[in-house]
């Protein structure tokens, strides 16, 4: 056979033939593929452009420095401070947002409530937004992290800031607190910052009243992200509107001793100034830390907090509501000398007052003999106020006690204000149906029945008593550069001479023998006047009236009666007014005792006397009212 | 027509003849096409040479000290160890299957040495090689006897099933694509051509009902519809439209992409290289691209022309073949217009493998030219 014959010419002719022909469609396709790029790049390339710059830039946004809360002196009640965090991105957990949880439990503790709270907001929100894993980290567990961060995929450090209240559980009535936004706040709200996981709102106190105003407004980053989310760089900035400073008219360190004076009691006091209103004092014990709030609380915390029987939630200063019980009887007095009673009237009491064929007891078992006015208020005689009651009739009881500032919501900036009730003949007939008897005008005139009203009322009328003026409680003085509307209180229908009439009663209770004179305030200038009050929680039954009342002491907490106090000082020229209540507390009057402690040390320190810090009023202040060490 | 120094000597040529024929023009393109490969490495890793483009450029010198050693093997060496070389890849591929890697969700890879090495790669080169060497002493006749096309359908066959399992489809439709090429140009007669075409029309439905994976299907379905799942499988496809576009004319310049240094491109260094070249140097750049891999192609096809042995046509003509398949689907596949197989872009994409078997397919071509006035009987088995 040859080495090359014919057949091997015919394939070359073949081969050549077929190559042109595939070279043929090699051209074929360059040039489709050709056709395609101009297609791409230059027929459209203006849309692709446009959309490339989309993919490139996206608007994040920024949460604004919330404002902070100061007392009147500048004192910072709750500010903002560093929060260690870790986020988690979903769409970078390339091992799956399980394993990424996993592996970060490992480095720092993750309770299982936390997992299930990364999964739930990692499910409402898109993949690349990061969503916190954990926050308020210490420097060594970030420290850790960012040491792992390596084998952490998805897993972002991040230095955020954080809501913080220094003085915890003190202020924590007063000043409320932040928590993590729920689906109800979005409700009526469009803010985008709503939606921005993390973030947190005022839940409250005044950080919920002035949320909108310590909130801020957003501001935007328009970053340049890659494909996952994650910020290449910065193309420009617009840092938002931080939140508002709001300053209070509290006092800072009175707050604080007055909280101090209250702990370990369920208890309320309410330091006004008696003049214009201003809150220098809020304290309701116990409290609880806010700072629980904007960490997340635990179930076992939460626990704790609603079992208490001493309802640690519960603001009683504005949100509990008493029976005002003896501190009422300055107003029936006030009301009664209004109502032109004579000078020389008197009262023989013996323990009791008949009516029909039902007793009125007076507290005092043997009766006080002799009473007028003075003595009345000084010794708190019962049998004397029923004969004042009986005189005056519901129907001006009832307005003097409105005109005194209970019956409705003081108005406060702090929500939830109890608005307490002063009851009307109107009312009980609308209510039950029933006229209005003559015995609960009787039990009314001694603050029992059914009058309730809160400590900051009972302050309120305490500071109106000493004024003369119908005062009102404020507490937030200055919104960011914006003094609050504060209207001149107007003076009260009640003539001059009733009002000293009634502060010479009050002052005779602290200094003239009366209920409280063991704990009169003993400084020279510095005295207070005051009334005591004794709250009755149960019914107590006609056998044991016969039989002798029970003693409190021997009562379960729970039914013992609420010790009550009124007060303002210096007696001469009333400056604080006060209001103090020990729930279950009558039993050797700890409310006086408290009372005593913090009238006088708002007296000593004088905090109306030294210079504001409001940033709005150091000019504009009037000059008499600049004096002091300030 | 002149005859060269070492024409009379057909058989025993010098290193030094050798060197001097081989054909430096083409080494030097195939140099400027890897250099654009290794600025776009450098670009989508912004602006860097690690980690992508330092190891290319390395394995590129590695490549072309290959490229020079195969070319100056005699071709009828590169005959002989043809079915060696396919036998061998076959087991690889065998070995893949049964105990590959599993790398993205696909057992493409398998250790060998400190190389993940892809035997799917080697068998492209391997199959061309093969079928070269058994059609050579074919004629055109003897083709198309059914016994030789069952043969030579069996060559193809085996490495396209293993293949496939792994599973890899885009480089299955590469196999069989040169396997069928080859043995077009081998001269098969059209009246096996023409039933097969048919064949395969009436096949695409029925592998699409029983032999594609879901995943493969899923891309099929996003390519006809890609907005319909823009941020899920039609990713891929939107970004890299939206990347190529973007660049218009001119581009938007050498690292002033946006698109795939952003990483809105996936495997931006692998097979979605090109859409970072497009964005940065536009219609015109990828134009020039495109010109620079024709030119290439027609090299090649120049090389398989001119040489005296049909082993070495068809071995030319297959490498060359197998380069623009490469170029054909991986470029189609980003610009959108074929559904995204895992196919590189030859010579461009970061990948040790591929550059390594690029580089020894060029190795071969330019042997084939070196020794193109060689002469092999049809019955020739080559030299050993």
């Amino acid at each position: 056979m040859p080495v090359f014959d014919g057949k091997d010419k015919s394939r070359y002719s073949s081969f050549t033939r077929r190559s042109l022909l595939l070279t043929g469609g090699m051209t074929a396709v360059f040039a489709v593929l050709a056709g395609r790029l101009y297609q791409l790049q230059i027929r459209n390339g203006d849309q692709y452009k446009t959309q490339a710059e989309d993919n490139r830039v996206n608007q994040r946004l920024l949460s604004p420095p919330r404002g902070r809360i100061l007392d009147r002196f500048g004192l910072e009640l709750a500010n903002n401070r560093r929060n260690y965090r870790v986020l988690l991105v979903a769409e970078q957990a390339t091992e799956g947002v399980g394993a990424a949880l996993e592996a970060i439990g490992k480095v720092i503790l993750l309770t299982d409530a936390q997992k299930k709270r990364v999964l739930h907001d990692i499910a409402i929100n898109k993949k690349f937004v990061p969503v916190p894993i954990a926050e308020n980290l210490s420097w060594e567990e970030f420290a850790r992290i960012n040491m792992h961060l390596p084998y952490l995929a998805g897993v972002q450090p991040d230095v955020g800031e954080t809501r913080d209240y220094p003085y915890g559980e003190g202020m924590s009535h007063v000043l409320g607190y932040v928590a993590a936004v729920g689906p109800e706040d979005k409700k009526d709200s469009d803010d985008a910052l709503l939606s921005l996981p993390g973030f947190r709102i005022g839940k409250r106190g005044i950080e919920k009243a002035f949320d909108a105003e310590v909130r801020g407004a957003a501001g935007a980053s328009r970053v340049e992200v890659n494909a996952y989310g994650r910020v290449i760089r910065e193309l420009s900035r617009d840092s938002g509107v931080p939140g508002q400073d709001v300053w209070l008219t509290i006092d800072g360190e009175l707050q604080k001793f007055a909280d101090q004076r209250l702990a370990g009691q369920s208890a309320a006091c309410a330091v006004l100034d008696a003049q214009t209103g201003d809150v220098l004092a809020l304290s309701s014990t116990p409290g609880y830390d806010p700072n629980f709030f904007n960490v997340g609380i635990t179930p076992a915390q939460w626990r704790v907090l609603t079992g208490d029987e001493r309802k640690p939630l519960l603001n009683k200063a504005l949100s509990g509501a008493y029976p005002p019980g003896s501190t009422f009887k300055p107003a029936m007095a006030l009301t009664a000398v209004q109502d032109n009673l004579p000078a020389d009237f008197s009262v023989n009491c013996t323990g009791a007052l008949t009516l029909g064929n039902h007793e009125f007891h007076c507290w005092k078992h043997g009766g006080h003999g002799h009473v007028d006015l003075q003595r009345g208020i000084a010794q708190s005689c019962d049998v004397f106020f029923y004969e004042i009651a009986r005189r005056l009739g519901i129907d001006k009881m009832e307005s003097a006690a409105r005109a005194l500032g209970l019956g409705a919501p003081t108005g406060i900036e702090i929500p939830g204000e109890n608005s307490g009730f002063i009851p009307g003949a109107a009312w009980k007939e609308a209510r039950f149906g029933i006229p209005w008897q003559l015995g609960e005008t009787l039990v009314t005139g001694i603050g029992q029945g059914y009058v309730l009203t809160t400590p900051l009322q009972l302050a309120t009328m305490a500071a109106r008593i000493a004024s003369g003026r119908a005062v009102s409680p404020r507490i937030a003085h200055t919104v960011g550069t914006t003094v609050q509307p504060r209207p001149l209180p107007d003076p009260l229908p009640f003539s001059d001479a009733a009002f000293a009439a009634i502060r010479k009663g009050m002052d005779a209770v602290c200094n003239g023998g009366g209920t409280a004179s063991r704990w009169r305030i003993a400084e020279p200038g510095m005295e207070m006047a005051g009334k005591t009050g004794t709250a009755q929680v149960r019914r107590i039954s006609k056998e044991e009236h016969a039989g002798g009342v029970r003693n409190d002491a021997s009562l379960p907490w729970n039914l013992r009666d609420h010790g009550l106090f009124i007060a303002f000082a210096p007696v001469a020229q009333p400056r604080y007014a006060l209001s103090c209540i020990v729930e279950h507390g009558a039993l050797g009057h700890p409310q006086v005792q408290m009372a005593h402690d913090i009238l006088l040390f708002a007296q000593q320190r004088d905090p109306l006397k030294l210079r504001p810090a409001y940033p709005t009023t150091a000019a504009a202040l009037p000059a008499n009212m600049m004096g002091g060490r300030g | 027509m002149t005859i060269r120094p070492y024409a009379a000597a057909r058989r025993t040529l010098s290193i030094t003849d050798k060197l001097y024929e081989v054909n430096w023009g083409l080494l030097l393109l195939i140099a400027i096409i890897a250099s654009a490969g290794f600025a776009m490495l450098y670009s989508v890793a912004g602006g860097s040479f690690s980690p992508w483009a330092a190891p290319q450029i390395l394995r590129f010198f590695i490549g072309s000290v290959i490229l020079i050693v195969v070319a100056l093997v005699d071709v009828r060496l590169w005959m002989s160890l043809a079915y060696p070389f396919y036998i061998a890849a076959l087991i690889l591929l065998v070995a893949v299957v049964v105990a590959g890697h599993a790398g993205l969700g696909a057992q493409r890879w398998i250790a060998f040495g400190p190389l993940g090495l892809q035997p799917s790669e080697l068998m492209k080169v391997s199959l061309v090689l093969a079928l070269a060497r058994f059609l050579h002493g074919k004629s055109v006749e003897e083709i198309s006897k059914p016994l030789n096309l069952l043969i030579a359908l069996a060559m193809i066959g085996l490495p396209a099933v293993l293949v496939v399992l792994q599973p890899n489809l885009g480089t299955t439709l590469i196999i069989v694509a040169d396997g069928a090429a080859i043995l077009f140009l081998a001269g098969l007669s059209w009246w096996w051509i023409a039933p097969a075409m048919s064949a395969v029309l009436v096949a695409v439905p029925t592998a699409w009902q029983f032999v594609l994976h879901d995943y493969q299907k899923r891309r099929v379905l996003t390519f006809l519809d890609p907005e319909s799942d823009a941020l899920g499988a039609g990713w891929n496809i939107t970004q890299a439209k939206i990347a190529i576009g973007s660049g218009g004319v001119t581009g938007k310049g050498f690292l002033q992409g946006t698109q795939s240094r952003l990483n809105f491109l996936p495997e931006k260094q692998t097979d979605f290289i090109f859409t970072n070249f497009g964005e940065e140097f536009g219609f015109v750049g990828s134009i020039a691209l495109l010109i620079l891999f024709a030119v290439v192609i027609g090299y090649g096809v120049q090389i398989a022309m001119s040489a005296r042995s049909q082993f070495g046509r068809l071995l030319a003509m297959g490498i060359t073949l197998n380069f623009f398949f490469y170029i054909m689907i991986n470029a189609a596949m980003v610009m959108g217009l074929i559904p995204v197989v895992g196919i590189p872009m030859p010579l461009i994409s970061y990948g040790g493998s591929a550059m390594l078997t690029v580089m020894f397919g060029f190795g071969l071509l330019m042997s084939v030219h070196v020794h193109r006035q060689v002469e092999i009987p049809r019955h020739s088995g080559g030299i050993i």
